[in-house]
């Protein structure tokens, strides 16, 4: 069975000019020990679809679907303080700022902690010695002394490693990393997409991977979702993905890439998509 | 060919001021970097944050001075330590930066952005000015109706178009960009980039551009210099660092860059299942 099983989902934000539809009738599923990356441009639903899995949204938005199902739970039917047992603990996420996502009044270690002791109800010692082994599975050297430092004193790169510390602190079912390495240096991305593949396949996780880099999707996933204007495009697994596109939308997307470039021009979106027809190009 | 732009051993330290706990201290953030740009040729300086390539491109645009090292703009010296910045020198360098969301003023009009370096470096009429603003607009691939809008008003990439329209309206002969799509999603980038290309074959501009992605590097760049904590570890032709690169440290951000194509991705699915 599906970890994460969504049919249908429809998210719409109250704006003064009326209703604007975000995601527009997405489904998909994750399953345990899966990667599935979805892919869209800025303004495609990508992150504001997996902020309603995760109960993130503000009170202005209004979701809907025929099925919104985690580890054989409703997630539609669950109240905040049920929901809030599992955002953080079953299911957690990291957001694409690391710098801006951590608190920049507490140390670290703090931060991690909070998680463990909301969660697992650990005791000081307890809690500090698991945050300890966390820093040093994402690579922090000296972790001891680092559960002291403040995210001001720490590069992009090490916050980044703290954010996944604190996602991965109460071993997750599912994790949900919302454009993790954009804000990053391609070495230090390459570091932190090796870190993610190899803590998820050591624990077992299923992995969303949201992202608009191409280079990326095809360095960690295993199947892929294409969205566009709030739809889903295609989804295909990673390898017919980047063989043979169906839709004209991923085919656009690929052939945008700098090093498919022909001649001196590179081909654009929407020198391809003349129109953008969602309801035929949906696989 | 002419060249535009020639540095030699360029170095820039920063002082860092001591407190109550620390000593001062001085950061090298770039020791001793030469190049030369010809014109119509694009020179990509890439590295990773903090390796001083930020750095160097306000010394080229003449927005910091440099500690030592010499400077040439179109052949003349330039120093502005000692002289100062002339008119005549701003309008031959400008520069387009990272984000274009922090890089136009909220409160201005796009008009105004556009008329602002002429307000300031020439003496034109508000008319002419106007008229100038509308014919670069139409140059970036907007349209007059978006003379009168605030920057709120427009999407990433349109910002950024306007951001090179605004470096481009007092002509120059040397634009520097700092990481100009790095901001940008993989199609808005494709338009910006074929945009620049464009310009650059009309107005035979020569380009400083600074990026970290490699990939844009090797479609944009004629010559490519590579940057590790200040110093030029790498410097030539695209096709020679591209083809050969001799130093550690071009070899590891080669490495790192991922691979989007079908041959890479087997690889890995097939070294998955083995593990």
């Amino acid at each position: 069975m599906a970890l994460l099983d969504i049919q249908n989902l429809v998210v719409e934000f109250q704006t003064a000019s009326g209703p604007f539809r975000a995601v527009d009738g997405v489904s998909l599923h994750v399953d345990e020990r899966e990667v599935l990356a979805i892919v869209g441009e800025s303004g495609s639903g990508k992150s504001v679809s997996m902020l309603a899995v995760m109960g993130l949204l503000p009170w202005t938005a209004k979701v809907t679907a025929d099925k919104m199902s985690f580890g054989g739970r409703d997630l539609l039917k669950l109240g905040p303080a049920e929901r809030r047992k599992i955002v953080g603990k079953d299911m957690s996420m990291i957001f694409q700022e690391p710098m801006a996502s951590l608190n920049p009044c507490f140390a670290v270690g703090f931060q991690i902690e909070e998680v463990l002791r909301f969660h697992m109800g650990m005791d000081k010692t307890q809690r500090r010695a698991r945050a300890i082994e966390l820093l040093q599975q994402v690579g922090i050297p000296e972790p001891a002394e680092r559960l002291n430092s403040f995210p001001h004193q720490m590069s992009g790169g090490q916050c980044q490693r703290v954010m996944i510390a604190i996602a991965i602190a109460c071993n997750p079912k599912l994790l949900i990393a919302d454009e993790p390495t954009t804000a990053l240096d391609v070495t230090i991305q390459k570091q932190i997409l090796d870190l993610l593949v190899s803590l998820q396949a050591k624990y077992g996780m299923g992995l969303i991977m949201i992202t608009h880099n191409m280079g990326v999707v095809a360095e960690t996933a295993d199947r892929v979702i294409v969205q566009y204007k709030g739809r889903k495009m295609e989804e295909a697994d990673v390898l017919s993905l980047f063989e043979s596109p169906k839709s004209n939308y991923t085919r656009a997307l690929l052939s945008a890439l700098p090093e498919n470039a022909v001649g001196d021009r590179l081909p654009t979106v929407s020198d391809m998509l003349f129109e953008p027809a969602p309801s035929g190009a949906s696989a | 060919m002419t060249i535009v732009v020639e540095g030699k051993n360029i170095k820039r330290d920063y002082h860092v001021g001591g407190g109550l706990f620390r000593g001062a201290r001085t950061v090298h953030a770039v020791k001793g970097v030469s190049f030369s740009v010809e014109k119509g040729k694009t020179l990509a300086i890439v590295g990773e944050s903090g390796c001083g390539k930020s750095t160097l491109a306000r010394i080229i645009t003449l927005i910091d001075p440099a500690t030592s090292g010499e400077l040439f703009i179109d052949g003349n010296k330039v120093d502005i330590a000692k002289h100062g910045l002339s008119k005549e020198m701003r309008r031959k360098v400008q520069i387009v930066f990272q984000n274009p969301y922090g890089s136009l003023n909220p409160r201005q009009k796009i008009g105004d952005v556009l008329g602002e370096p002429l307000l300031i470096n020439t003496d034109k009429s508000a008319e002419e000015r106007r008229d100038l603003a509308m014919k670069m607009l139409k140059k970036v691939g907007l349209g007059p109706e978006h003379y009168n809008r605030y920057p709120h008003m427009f999407s990433g990439g349109q910002r950024q178009r306007i951001a090179i329209a605004r470096a481009l309206m007092l002509n120059p002969s040397l634009l520097v960009l700092d990481e100009p799509v790095s901001a940008l999603d993989l199609s808005v980038q494709a338009q910006v980039l074929n945009l620049l290309a464009d310009l650059q074959d009309e107005f035979q501009l020569t380009y400083v551009f600074i990026s970290h992605d490699l990939s844009v590097v090797r479609y944009i760049a004629d010559d490519v210099m590579v940057m590790y904590f200040g110093e030029a570890v790498e410097y030539g032709s695209r096709e020679a660092v591209f083809s050969d690169p001799k130093h550690a440290y071009t070899k590891t951000l080669f490495a790192a860059t991922p691979r989007a194509d079908v041959a890479s991705i087997k690889a890995r699915l097939a070294k998955k299942k083995a593990a």
